[in-house]
This record gives C-alpha cells, structure tokens and sequence, in this order.
C-alpha cells in the first residue's frame, strides 16, 4: 500500500490527518485574529492590510486553497472516524457512559460542525459579499479611496456587517463553540501526534486552555465593540447611505447630522 | 444490606435481551460484588430460574477476567481496583445498582454479562510478543536495562486485558490497551528489534476487529483497574507514526539460510 493508503486506511493515520490539519487551522486562526484586531485602529489600517492582501493574489490563493484542503481534510477525517466510532458501539448502555470525560472531549463532532457552517456563512458574507445573507445590503459597493486609489471598504464593511444583532449572535455562538473545541482539540492534537509525557501533559493542557481563551476573547471583542456601537458607528452612517444609492455620492443628510452633533 | 440489581439479561448472542430487577437477599457488606452476585445467583437457583452469566476467575484483581459496568462505570465506583475488588459496603442499603455487560462491536455478547473479548488476543497474536531463539533461558541480567525504561515497561506491563478502557470509551476504542501492549514490549531492549513492526501489526488488527478510534477523552485512564497512563497512547502514536512512513519491509529473495 501507499503512504496515502496507508494513513487514510488506518485509524492513527486519520488521527494525524485529523491533528495536522487541525493545528494548521490554528495557527490560521491566530494570523487571521491579528489582522481583524486593526478594526480597533483607524479605518486605513485594516483597509490598507486587506488591500495588501489583495495585491499578492498568488500569495492570497495559495493560503485560501491551502486552508480549504486542510478544512476539507480535517471534516472528512471527522465524519469517517465519527462513523467507525459509532459502528465500534451498535448498542448504547442504558445508563449514561463516557465517566470522566469532559464536555469538551464529547462533543468534538457538534461543536466541528457549527464551525463548518460558521465558516460557510463567514465566507459568504465578507469573502464572496453575498447580498442576500448579511442583512444590510451590497457589500461591494463599499469603497473608500487610499493613496489615491479607490479600494474596497472593509472597515465599513465589518461594522455594518456586525451591528445586525443576530448576525453578531452568530458570530459569537460560533466562537463560544470554537473555543469549546479548541480547549479540547489542541491538547489532543499534541497527543494524536505523540507528543506528550507526565511532565508535558499539563503544560500542554495549560496551553489548551491559555490559547483557546486568549482566541475567544480575541474574535468575541471584535462583534460585541462594533454591535455596541464603540467601533466605526459614526464612520458608517454615511456609508449607509452609499449603500442604498446606486452612485455613491457625499450625503448631504450625513453633512446635516454631523452638524448637528457639533452643537 | 440489602440492595435492588437491574440486571442485563440475554440468552444468547442472536435474541434480545432486556433488563430484570432482582432483590438481593440480607448482604455482609464485606463481600465483594462478585460474591453478592453468587449469593443472588444461588437464590435464582433455588426458585429454579437461570442463575445470571458473569466472568470472574482470580478474583484478586490480576487476571483481567471479570467485567461489569456497574452503574455506568466498568469494574464499579472507585479508582484503580477491578470489579473483583469491589465491595459491597462502597454501596448503600436499599441502593438500585444497575448491572450492564461490556458494550463493543469488538466484544460480542455472549450471555447476560458475558462478552467474547478475543479480539484482544488476536491483537496480541498479531504482534504482542518477543522473537526469541529457543535454549536455555538466558541470564536475567546479561542485557542491561535502564532503570526508567524498565519502570515505565513495568507501569504498562500492569495491564491485565479487562476491556474496561473499551467499555468506558465512548468509541470503544481499544487505544489505552493496545499502547499498553505495545509500550511495555517496546520500552525493553529485547523488544527493540520489532519495535515498529509490532506497532504497526497491533494498530492494525486493532482495526481489523471493529474497535472504535481515539478522541482523548480520558474515559479510559479513568476507569483502567491498572491505571495505566494515556501517555502510552501517545508513545503508540509514535511508534505507528515512524512505521506507517517506513512503508511494509521489503522481503529480501533468497536472503538468510533459505
Ligand atoms: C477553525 C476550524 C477548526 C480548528 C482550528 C480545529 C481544530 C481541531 C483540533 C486541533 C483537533 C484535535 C485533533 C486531534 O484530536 O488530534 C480537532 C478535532 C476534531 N475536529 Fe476540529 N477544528 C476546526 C474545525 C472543525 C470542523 C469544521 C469540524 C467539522 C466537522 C471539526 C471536527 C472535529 C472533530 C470531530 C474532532 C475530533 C476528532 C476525533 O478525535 O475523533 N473541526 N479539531
Ligand atoms: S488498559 Fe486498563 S482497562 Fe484497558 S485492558 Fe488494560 S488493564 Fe484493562
Ligand atoms: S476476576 Fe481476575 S481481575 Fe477480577
């Protein structure tokens, strides 16, 4: 058999896929953190960031298709072990099993799964800019000028997109249940993998938890400061307005209102 | 004390089995639940029913015979002991204790709470063991053995091939006794030689025979009567890692003696 055979065939071989791909994940997870914290800073940082993103499309490809291979892998590992465990025990007890495990370590296949339909919907919404999903209107016509060029307005387009009250509950369920898996997941990833001894193991666990709430904080910070409007909610009410009209134009309303604050 | 036992009964492996309620009579808290089961089994057979099917045979804790998941826990409530070891007065008068067999595709019911667990030892044909050239034995201590190799080889040599951990997991998967097997073989200089083959031979029959895959949960480490540590898990997952890289062993034609 081939090494492909061999590690697709083989429950440990899933296992490896299933960390390896996982830990890729994560680390993604932290870069991508760090770029969406410069929502915190001026409109040009995080616009100009993302223009540098889409200036390198081999680079800005490269890592999307990487990324979906891995999420690919890690699901499709996920639902085949998901079946064999399941096939391991045709029939249940009657009284409720699985002593000392924690929640977390329990409901990995859940959890996975709200993440996949997470991920699905974060894509349409700010990656492919689907009008029909994100409750406001047309992502794409947001624009902004920087050093003179016109470039899409992610700034604008993250506020608006996260002041929708139930789109900023999504986001954040899907977090809590990100950091539900990752508590779990990354202390087994070290495991499944193989590293790990009586003097490691709580260090690593220590890890676990240590990363996965220092990203829960991260990507909760960002919905709950945009919804409670302490990010951008002045910058976009003029962008609301480009948003209905088919030419943006300077909102002579958006002029008024301003004044009126200043008073 | 006298305690209320819903029991697992089934006739064979082919029909449907289903819970029975049975009182136990007056119990010395002071016997163990094995013996609480013969003096209940002892009642059966004298109001002629069928006495209930259980494993034991040592009954101290060493041969990894008796089974049981006793309310939801296998080998019972404490740490560490099997359910051999297990006293009745861990349980209180008038308590309902809730008796099941061993649960896994891997081990079929036999019989009310017996379970056929020999897929273990096909996985321990499949690689557990030592090449060994026959003669006399050699010298015990002609080949060295470093001190912490040779406790962690005896931390996973504890394993006495119960099925607890399969029975606990909630894959039943069999990962904490197969690393077991294959840590305590491939911890000692005898076991160097087919360190990799053994691991991959193990893992492999471990599939083979149905037993669920690893999600770290722990259930395993917890209820193991040797509490053997998931850290041979993860010494497993190494040992299999470098033998699914290095690929089957080429056969050599015409090589050695033949
Ligand atoms: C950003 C996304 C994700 C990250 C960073 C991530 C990370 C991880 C990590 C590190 C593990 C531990 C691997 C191991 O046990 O060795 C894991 C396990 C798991 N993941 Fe994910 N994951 C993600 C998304 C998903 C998705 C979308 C699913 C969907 C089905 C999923 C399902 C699972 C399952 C079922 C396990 C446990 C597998 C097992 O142990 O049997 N994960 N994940
Ligand atoms: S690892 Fe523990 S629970 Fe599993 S078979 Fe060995 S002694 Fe029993
Ligand atoms: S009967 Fe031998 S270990 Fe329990």
């Amino acid at each position: 058999m081939n090494i492909v055979d061999r590690i697709w065939n083989s429950s440990l071989g899933k296992k490896y896929l299933m960390a390896l791909t996982g830990g890729a994940l994560f680390v993604f997870l932290i870069g991508h953190l760090v770029g969406n914290l410069q929502v915190f800073g001026p409109p040009e940082l995080i616009n100009g960031y993302a223009h540098f993103l889409k200036s390198k499309p081999l680079l800005l490809w490269g890592a999307r298709l990487g990324l979906l291979a891995c999420v690919a892998l890690h699901i499709a590992s996920a639902v085949t072990l998901a079946q064999l465990n399941a096939a391991a025990r045709p029939q249940p007890y009657a009284t409720p099993g699985a002593y000392g495990a924690s929640k977390a370590s329990q409901y990995m296949l859940p959890t996975g799964i709200v993440i996949a339909s997470f991920i699905v919907y974060h894509l349409a919404h700010f990656t492919a800019l689907l009008p029909g999903v994100n409750g406001v209107g047309d992502f794409s016509k947001l624009t902004t000028t920087l050093h003179g060029e016109t470039v899409p307005d992610v700034y604008a387009m993250m506020v608006l997109g996260l002041q929708v009250k139930w789109v900023c509950a999504f986001y954040l369920v899907a977090q809590a249940l990100l950091f539900m898996h990752l508590s779990h997941g990354l202390a087994a990833m070290f495991q499944s993998l193989g590293f790990r001894d009586h003097v490691w193991w709580p260090r690593i666990e220590c890890f676990a938890k240590a990363a996965s709430i220092a990203l829960l904080i991260g990507y909760s910070i960002i919905p709950v400061a945009i919804c409670l409007k302490l990010v951008g909610s002045d910058y976009v009410e003029r962008k609301k307005y480009d948003l209905k009209a088919a030419n943006p134009q300077p909102a002579p309303a958006f002029v008024a209102a301003q004044g009126k604050e200043a008073k | 004390m006298k305690v209320t036992l819903k029991v697992w009964r089934q006739k064979n492996r082919n029909s449907s089995g289903s819970f029975k309620t049975y009182e136990s009579p007056e119990l010395n808290g002071n016997m163990s639940f094995l013996e609480m089961l013969d003096v209940v089994n002892e009642q059966l057979a004298t109001r002629g029913e069928e006495p209930i099917a259980f494993d034991h045979d040592c009954r101290e804790g060493i041969c990894g015979t008796c089974s049981l998941v006793i309310d939801g826990k296998p080998h019972g409530p404490h740490k560490g002991i099997a359910t051999c070891q297990t006293y009745m007065r861990s349980f209180k008068d008038g308590d309902e204790i809730v008796v099941e067999p061993f649960r896994a595709k891997a081990f079929p019911l036999i019989k009310d709470l017996v379970c056929d667990r020999k897929s273990f030892d096909r996985i321990q044909h499949a690689g557990g063991f030592i090449t060994v050239r026959t003669g006399a034995a050699p010298d015990a201590n002609s080949i060295p053995v470093p001190k912490p190799d040779a406790d962690l080889a005896m931390d996973a040599a504890q394993c006495i091939g119960c099925g607890a951990c399969v029975a606990a997991c909630k894959n039943a998967s069999a990962m904490l006794f197969v690393a077991a097997k294959i840590s305590h073989l491939g911890l000692m200089p005898q076991g160097q030689p087919e360190r990799y083959k053994r691991a991959k031979a193990m893992v492999d029959q471990m599939d083979e025979e149905g037993f669920g895959a690893c999600t770290v949960t722990g259930s395993c480490e917890a209820v193991c009567p040797k509490e053997i540590s998931l850290d041979f898990i993860a010494r497993m997952n190494r040992d299999y890692g470098v033998a699914l890289l290095r690929g089957d062993p080429k056969t050599i034609k015409g090589g050695g003696a033949g």
